[in-house]
């Protein structure tokens, strides 16, 4: 948009995003880069979990009850072969850090791609074809947007879990979580993407199209989708790091992800029946990893918007 | 103004509406309801027969008009797992519920307030930054963690404050209140403390951000210029006018509270409206998890309502048109 035309189509891809406004103000922000370094460590320590990990949680042969509840390896009676001590039943605490994370991250980027879609599609078709669609659309939104989004995934989890038979619930509990968590969060995508839709639908280029004779389909994915993904991208961004605490808040209440194949907030779940008798560290150090990465994904959304806004420039 | 309460009596009823359709759904479709209530050795004309009795024979319409019917009455059938009317069930865990948002509102507010206010009049103080800057660690800790790092500090590591439970309750009629007793008192700091956590964040903010706005009105700066004492100008004439906005997000963030009390109220065990969901989606407990359900919304209805209401009365622009 603010590349000259002129040599537009010499410059590779990479050179128009080191060259725009985004990419300065990313880079000169301390804030944002270390939010962004915390953000893809994370993200690759959960693509890479299989191979970094010291231990495989989920294979029994390489658990022995006779290690379990051993503190971090720097305390009095620690073993320095689990850097971070080992849970009730002997599993290493940082490679089921690693494999929780791992499914945090996942069920957190499946929930908010599944919201955006559904509320970014629903929100283009509302805001370019109006009429009773668009009220009957919005009119759901301005609903569930009353009852807040952690309300609405326990519930839509809760119901959604009692329909299943009892034999699959742990089984189907991941898909069961990221569809209620993406179906609790699709009104906020709705909205901001009709919003756009109404500002771009006006514009000439739309009318051209329409003029030239493209069909409302062809107009609306290759025309207006494109021009409205900016103010999605940060919604998405922020809703990343509200998925992830919605999966951790529904692991621990116990109506999420199975201790099986544990996630952060699973984790957290298990560590907490331990902080009475004080192994503090089967809690504290998933807590903090969730913790941690919320916040860098939050600081890096604050930062998005802001950079995105041009009022703010 | 009546068309205006009308429209809007009519959406909430709208709400309650497809609310009570999905509720009821998930009462009839969800499993066998007979299954629950006879035996393994019950025949098929036993169960014909029980089916009738109930009316899961009727036409779909027909059996939709008796369950409204039945909810308008406070009638939700009978617990599966506890075996006892949902009404009285949860009637005796609303107390609970209720007791805890109220001490939670009044913490979120008696603090969020009056910091607001600091943060937004002094803005560059040494406070204000540490305030804003715990506040923004305070927006990012799910709920749960907050309280398990409080039941950690003060229930385990310092001992000084129970963990669980209400304490002791003195009944009065129906209400159990723990009000009354040292213990009851005790026992509701932390789980109010946690629940308050993050509307007393939103409203510091929200107060701080419309204090920062109205300070640089003419108003102000006249009722300076008149030589009026800061403490008035800043709590009389600036807050008075912050207050509008605050109201209305203060009344929406009640229904937040009651969300988010089902997060608390597992964490500490506390025996309110929430914890007995959460048992219930655990048990697949249908008729409380529908009457939950209608409650919830129920809820959220009211309080919109009298928010829009609220608003309504409160900015007189919004009359000339109806009020959209």
């Amino acid at each position: 948009m603010s590349v000259p035309s002129s040599d537009s189509e010499t410059q590779t891809w990479w050179q128009r995003i080191a060259d725009s406004d985004v990419f300065y103000s990313f880079t000169h922000s301390p804030l944002a880069l270390a939010a962004a370094a915390v953000t893809v460590v994370f993200v690759l320590a959960a693509l890479c979990a299989p191979l970094i990990a010291p231990f495989d949680p989920f294979d029994p042969s390489q658990i022995s009850l006779w290690d379990g509840k051993k503190p971090p390896a720097w305390e009095a009676d620690g073993d320095p072969a689990y850097l971070l001590g080992t849970d009730n039943q002997g599993r290493d605490m940082l490679s089921t850090i690693l494999y929780g994370g791992r499914i945090s991250l996942a069920v957190g980027f499946a929930s908010v791609a599944l919201g955006m879609v559904l509320g970014v599609g629903l929100g283009v078709i509302s805001g370019y074809l109006g009429g009773w669609f668009d009220a009957v659309i919005m009119r759901l939104a301005d609903v569930q947007l009353t009852i807040p989004g952690i309300l609405t995934a326990i519930l839509i989890n809760g119901i959604l879990r009692s329909v299943l038979p009892p034999e699959l619930r742990d089984e189907l509990a991941i898909y069961v979580v990221i569809l209620a968590i993406g179906l609790s969060d699709w009104p906020q995508f709705a909205r901001v993407a009709r919003g756009a839709t109404l500002v771009e639908a006006q514009r000439e280029y739309v009318q051209a199209a329409r003029v030239i004779g493209l069909g409302p389909v062809t107009i609306m994915l290759r025309h207006i989708l494109p021009n409205v993904m900016r103010p999605v991208l940060v919604l998405a961004t922020i809703g990343l790091a509200l998925a992830v605490i919605a999966e951790a808040t529904l692991s621990f209440l116990g109506q999420g992800v199975p201790p099986t194949t544990p996630s952060l907030g699973t984790l957290i779940r298990v560590g907490n029946e331990y902080l009475f008798s004080g192994l503090w560290w089967i809690t504290l150090f998933p807590a903090l990893a969730l913790v941690i990465l919320v916040l860098a994904v939050n600081l890096l959304g604050d930062w998005l918007r802001d950079a995105l806004n041009p009022k703010l420039r | 103004m009546l068309a205006f309460v009308l429209r809007r009596l009519l959406q909430a009823l709208g709400v309650m509406a497809i609310v009570s359709f999905i509720s009821f759904s998930l009462f009839n479709y969800v499993g066998d309801p007979v299954d629950n209530m006879v035996g393994q050795e019950a025949t098929m004309e036993d169960r014909l027969r029980i089916r009738q009795e109930l009316g899961l024979e009727d036409p779909f319409v027909l059996q939709y008009v008796r369950f409204v019917g039945n909810a308008l009455q406070g009638e939700f059938g009978i617990s599966y797992r506890i075996k006892r009317p949902v009404a009285a069930v949860i009637l005796e865990r609303i107390p609970a519920t209720l007791e805890l948002v109220f001490v939670s509102a009044i913490i979120a507010l008696g603090l969020g307030i009056p910091l607001g206010v600091l943060t937004g009049i002094k803005r560059d103080s040494f406070v204000s930054k540490a305030v804003l800057t715990v506040s923004l660690v305070g927006v990012s800790l799910p709920t749960f963690i907050i309280g398990i790092g409080l039941i950690y500090l003060f229930a385990v590591y310092l001992g000084w404050l129970p963990s669980s439970g209400r304490g002791g309750v003195v009944q009065f009629g129906w209400w159990k209140t723990s009000f009354l007793t040292v213990d009851g008192w005790r026992s509701i700091v932390l789980p109010a403390l946690t629940l308050s956590l993050f509307q007393l964040t939103m409203i510091l903010r929200l107060v701080r951000a419309e204090m920062l706005e109205v300070m640089l009105t003419d108003y102000i700066k006249f009722s300076r210029a008149r030589g009026l004492p800061e403490r008035i100008i800043n709590f009389s004439h600036a807050l008075r006018n912050t207050l509008v906005p605050v109201i209305t997000i203060v009344g929406i963030n009640i229904g937040g509270l009651i969300a988010f009390s089902v997060i608390t109220e597992t964490v500490f065990q506390w025996p309110g409206t929430g914890l007995m969901f959460i048992q219930a989606v655990d048990f697949v407990d249908i008729p409380i998890m529908a009457a939950y359900l209608c409650f919830v919304a129920l809820v959220f209805v009211t309080i919109n309502f009298i928010v829009d209401i609220a608003y309504f009365m409160i900015d007189p622009r919004l009359r000339n048109d109806g009020g959209h």
